[in-house]
């Protein structure tokens, strides 16, 4: 209601003319997202087509959808100890890691968002030098340090040298939203009594759970997606998905179809893991601090 | 917020520090160690001062590194910010469609980059790829294993495709932060599409542009694995990026002190480029929180 006098102070030819531009460039406007998701699409569809042919087929020539049609390469996946040890190795260390970083970013989290203590920001900002290090620059000390303290091969190493990204990034995403909880719930708690680790539990982390989830989503990606230094920590008992993606590549020959097969296969966890952070997962990027 | 001081707040840090100081300052100080050292194989190590450092900085491989490094850092955040910031701007704000565009968008993000690099190198192949089989037939001459502006096109496209929606997941959370006040003020007065663009969504999205900039700069600066899958660097040294041409310095060639001397200048970059943009942000916060 409070609109009508201003539509009425417009000439009327006027403001028809731009509800009808503004009505059709809304028409138009979710052909932006639209195209862009079929761009996104693409390379999927294709890696999932690939993976639904033979090997004659798919060296025969290019063919937009499999002509015959087969689950070959996904049975072998499933059925060889080779290949789904890759997949559970990757998830057990992903597990680990994702477990270690969240715990202590926790409280760390805390000490920067709520208290001033000598050298915090240079603190904070070392942190973040590691989430921005290069793991190229890390792969050969990694393997040296882990080498000589014994967890050479084992899903501790993975684990452990992925808290050097993931612990800087989790206390940063936590502190953003740690600091959007007001300080007076604190020091109400403290009159009541709470001790601090109660309050922080009972209390605290509820109030934060979207953003604990949201910080969890990102080491779970960041170390699933990491290949460089899971592949250069291990060799074979705890060897990463990627790693037998590349033998498999580089051994058996030209074998397209079970490696698109692999591909697809890895791809699952993360869609899974998205849908369940769906409506936070805008503010988690923005670092909770939007 | 005003924070309270408070020194005890270091035990609270400590694991982080301990955790992230082992994985951080140990390999720090081997790569510091081997960069001023010469060896010659057999565990022998001499000390060599500084010139590791120089035969770095004057070899033309690395400056070229550098300079494919820097090209393709320019060009990815030239296409991906704009882009990113379109599609947020376009995109449903609200309800079920919002949410399916976020998932659907945010799936490339989570695929390990060595699968990336294989679906791209797949779907790329000039005679059985859809990108290669359909440039080629509408008449290009695309061949990314031997032609260096096919393979650039490729990596390029490729990062677009992988990192885009990091850039639109940035900018719509600052979208929604907007409050529809704005809007309909701005409605009131009669303001044009670019000015709300420019005065109102543009101001509020400022802090989290600052944020994908950054972190597209750095993730870009020490992209090994897509490319390296995708073209190995090549054709020749076409793309061969600093962090291709630091491996293959250490791991293929094992070359430890020119390596080491890499990655410490390399590292140095990168901290540097993050020092600016943190100072960049946190000043930006204190301006906010002092108004």
């Amino acid at each position: 209601m409070t609109d009508t006098p201003m539509t009425n102070a417009i000439p009327a030819e006027a403001a028809a003319a731009r509800a009808t531009a503004q009505r059709r460039r809304l028409r138009l406007r979710w052909l932006v997202p639209t195209l862009y998701i079929i761009f996104l699409m693409l390379p999927i569809y294709w890696l999932i087509n690939m993976s639904f042919k033979t090997t004659n087929e798919i060296l025969a020539g290019f063919s937009p959808y499999p002509q015959r049609f087969t689950i070959d390469s996904y049975v072998e996946i499933l059925t060889n100890p080779v290949w789904y040890w890759g997949y559970i190795n990757s998830i057990i260390y992903v597990v680990i890691n994702t477990i270690i970083s969240v715990t202590v970013a926790l409280p760390a989290a805390y000490a920067f968002s709520r208290y001033r203590f000598l050298g915090d920001k240079h603190l904070f900002f070392w942190l973040l030098t590691n989430r921005m290090a290069p793991p190229a620059v890390f792969a050969l000390p990694f393997l040296q340090l882990y080498s000589s303290i014994g967890l050479f091969d084992t899903y501790w190493a993975v684990a452990l040298a992925h808290c050097l990204f993931n612990i800087p990034l989790a206390v940063w995403i936590l502190e953003g939203f740690m600091s959007g909880v007001p300080k007076e719930i604190d020091e109400t708690a403290y009159i009541d009594g709470y001790s601090f680790p109660r309050f922080f539990v009972k209390i605290f982390m509820p109030l934060i759970a979207s953003g604990i989830g949201v910080t969890a989503f990102f080491c779970f990606m960041f170390s699933w997606v990491e290949m460089l230094l899971a592949k250069t920590l291990t060799s074979v008992d705890a060897k990463p998905i990627a790693a037998v993606m590349t033998r498999t590549a580089s051994t058996s020959g030209y074998e397209l179809g079970l490696l698109a097969a692999a591909g697809v296969l890895t791809i699952i966890p993360g869609a899974i893991v998205i849908y369940f952070v769906r409506n936070y997962i805008a503010k988690g990027f923005a670092l909770g601090r939007v | 917020m005003t924070k309270t001081e408070n020194n005890r707040a270091w035990f609270l840090v400590l694991p982080v520090l301990i955790l992230v100081a082992m994985n951080a300052i140990i390999p720090l100080m081997t790569v510091v160690n081997y960069s001023v050292q010469e060896t010659f194989g057999d565990n022998l190590f001499f000390w060599s001062g500084t010139s590791n450092y120089v035969a770095v900085l004057t070899s033309e491989r690395f400056i070229h590194a550098l300079l494919r490094q820097f090209a393709f850092t320019g060009i990815i955040l030239l296409i991906e910010i704009p882009l990113g910031v379109a599609i947020a701007l376009a995109m449903p704000r609200s309800g079920v469609w919002s949410s399916v565009c976020l998932v659907l968008m945010a799936l490339p993000l989570l695929i390990p980059w060595n699968v990336v690099g294989a679906m791209w190198n797949i779907f790329a192949l000039p005679d059985i790829g859809l990108l290669g089989w359909g440039l080629n037939s509408l008449g290009f001459n695309y061949n990314y294993t031997n032609q260096p502006v096919s393979a650039w096109f490729t990596i390029v496209l490729m990062d677009v495709w992988h990192w885009t929606s990091l850039v639109v997941l940035l900018a719509f959370a600052g979208l929604r932060s907007i409050d529809e006040a704005y809007y309909r003020a701005a409605k009131i007065d009669g303001a044009s599409r670019w000015a709300v663009f420019r005065y109102i969504q543009l101001p509020k999205m400022r802090q989290v542009l600052i944020i994908a900039v950054l972190l597209r700069f750095i993730d870009s600066f020490m992209i090994y694995t897509e490319p390296f899958v995708l073209t190995g660097g090549g054709p020749g040294n076409a793309t061969t990026l600093l962090s291709i041409d630091l491996v293959k310095a250490a791991l293929g060639e094992f070359n430890l002190g020119i390596a080491a001397a890499m990655s410490i200048i390399y590292f140095l970059m990168t901290l540097l480029v993050c020092w600016l943009f943190y100072t960049l942000m946190t000043q930006r916060d204190a301006r906010e929180n002092a108004s």
